[in-house]
């Protein structure tokens, strides 16, 4: 059967939130276990790498151009630029560049 | 001991500020993704409306997509429920990450609000901060972030071509510029997270090319290599155990 836009609407917000506060409304002290607390260490570099790569390749029109934002970006990035900067950069190689490739 | 108290206030208050601050080019980044989500919510058969609040409430990208293609198919609700399991699963990580990045001491409804600011994005943006995290900055980040997503849903449902595919495109990565800028300084300090990160890299793009592992969603491959990758880095590399960090970030 078909259920209102509205219902799906809710339960996909009401099943995010669950997943989002459980461990974190949980979890209230410093993790001992040495082993928990190394991963739960690397996960964040971890789970931002494998969304990154090869993902942006796959965001702009052409994946020359996504590739030479993520280099610009690493560079960037190791350079010691912040956040704004960095994502500006990004935007503005895969603007440039696609105006020739595209 | 009531952590929010007034002689905070100026602490909690420049917090937000840098959470907005920092919440620009998400909320830019947002803006482009949420465009191409709408044109996606449109084909569903979404209102602007509806658009507006599945954003508004929702705030992530994979998830909303696939709960649209649910729409359009007129998926069982179970069939929903598994599929947001799977496409939001990460977060459950990054909760637990997050988790230990607060004062233990930070209350319950601070959790509660803190919790529905956790999108990749701001996740990212937070565990860069320096010592415990303080949750006004999410708060901050999600107040300029949230809206500009749910905008443009509305704008990709009411106008799914008025911005040029060029802008689109160039707008697109700046979601992967920030998580660049979150992943490569520490790097520098840590060498084992720039190994982490190529190794990541290259897995997670053998992921999408190798047989059985690339039909699995993207969001699923997404939980499979974190756990992965970060339990092999934990054993072969654990950290130091915790010394009492810094807090100037607690309120």
């Amino acid at each position: 059967m078909r259920y209102s836009n509205y219902i799906y609407i809710f339960i996909m917000a009401a099943v995010t939130y669950t997943i989002r506060a459980l461990p974190l409304t949980l979890i209230r002290k410093p993790i001992k276990n040495r082993f928990l607390q190394s991963f739960l260490h690397y996960v964040p570099y971890v789970t931002l790498a494998v969304m990154t790569f090869p993902a942006i390749l796959a965001a702009t029109q052409s994946p020359l151009s996504g590739a030479a934002a993520l280099a610009a970006g690493i560079t960037a990035a190791a350079l010691g630029a912040g956040l704004l900067p960095v994502a500006a950069i990004c935007c503005g190689v895969v603007f440039i560049l696609e105006l020739f490739l595209c | 001991m009531d952590f929010m108290h007034t002689q905070n206030r100026h602490i909690n208050l420049h917090a937000l500020q840098e959470g907005l601050r920092d919440g620009i080019p998400i909320a830019l980044g947002y803006l482009a993704v949420s465009f191409s989500l709408g044109i996606a919510a449109q084909a569903a058969g979404l209102t602007p409306f509806q658009g507006f609040l599945a954003s508004i409430t929702t705030n992530a990208s994979a998830g909303e997509y696939a709960c649209f293609m649910a729409i359009s198919t007129g998926s069982a609700i179970t069939e929903l429920l598994l599929i947001m399991l799977i496409t939001n699963g990460r977060y459950l990580l990054m909760s637990c990450s997050l988790s230990q990045k607060f004062s233990p001491g930070t209350p319950l409804r601070h959790r509660l609000l803190a919790a529905f600011s956790i999108t990749d994005e701001i996740f990212g943006i937070s565990i860069a901060r320096g010592g415990y995290l303080n949750p006004f900055y999410m708060y901050g980040a999600i107040l300029i972030a949230s809206p500009c997503w749910a905008l443009g849903t509305v704008l990709g449902i009411v106008a799914g071509n008025i911005l040029p595919l060029r802008a689109v495109s160039a707008l697109s990565v700046a979601l992967y510029g920030m998580f660049l800028a979150v992943i490569v300084p520490p790097a520098r300090k840590e060498k084992i997270i720039g190994v982490l990160i190529a190794a990541s890299f290259i897995l997670s793009y053998a992921s999408e090319h190798l047989p059985v592992v690339s039909s699995l969603t993207s969001g699923t491959r997404t939980i499979i290599l974190t756990l992965l990758i970060s339990a092999a880095a934990a054993v072969i590399r654990p950290v130091k155990l915790t010394e009492e960090e810094n807090t100037d970030e607690v309120q």
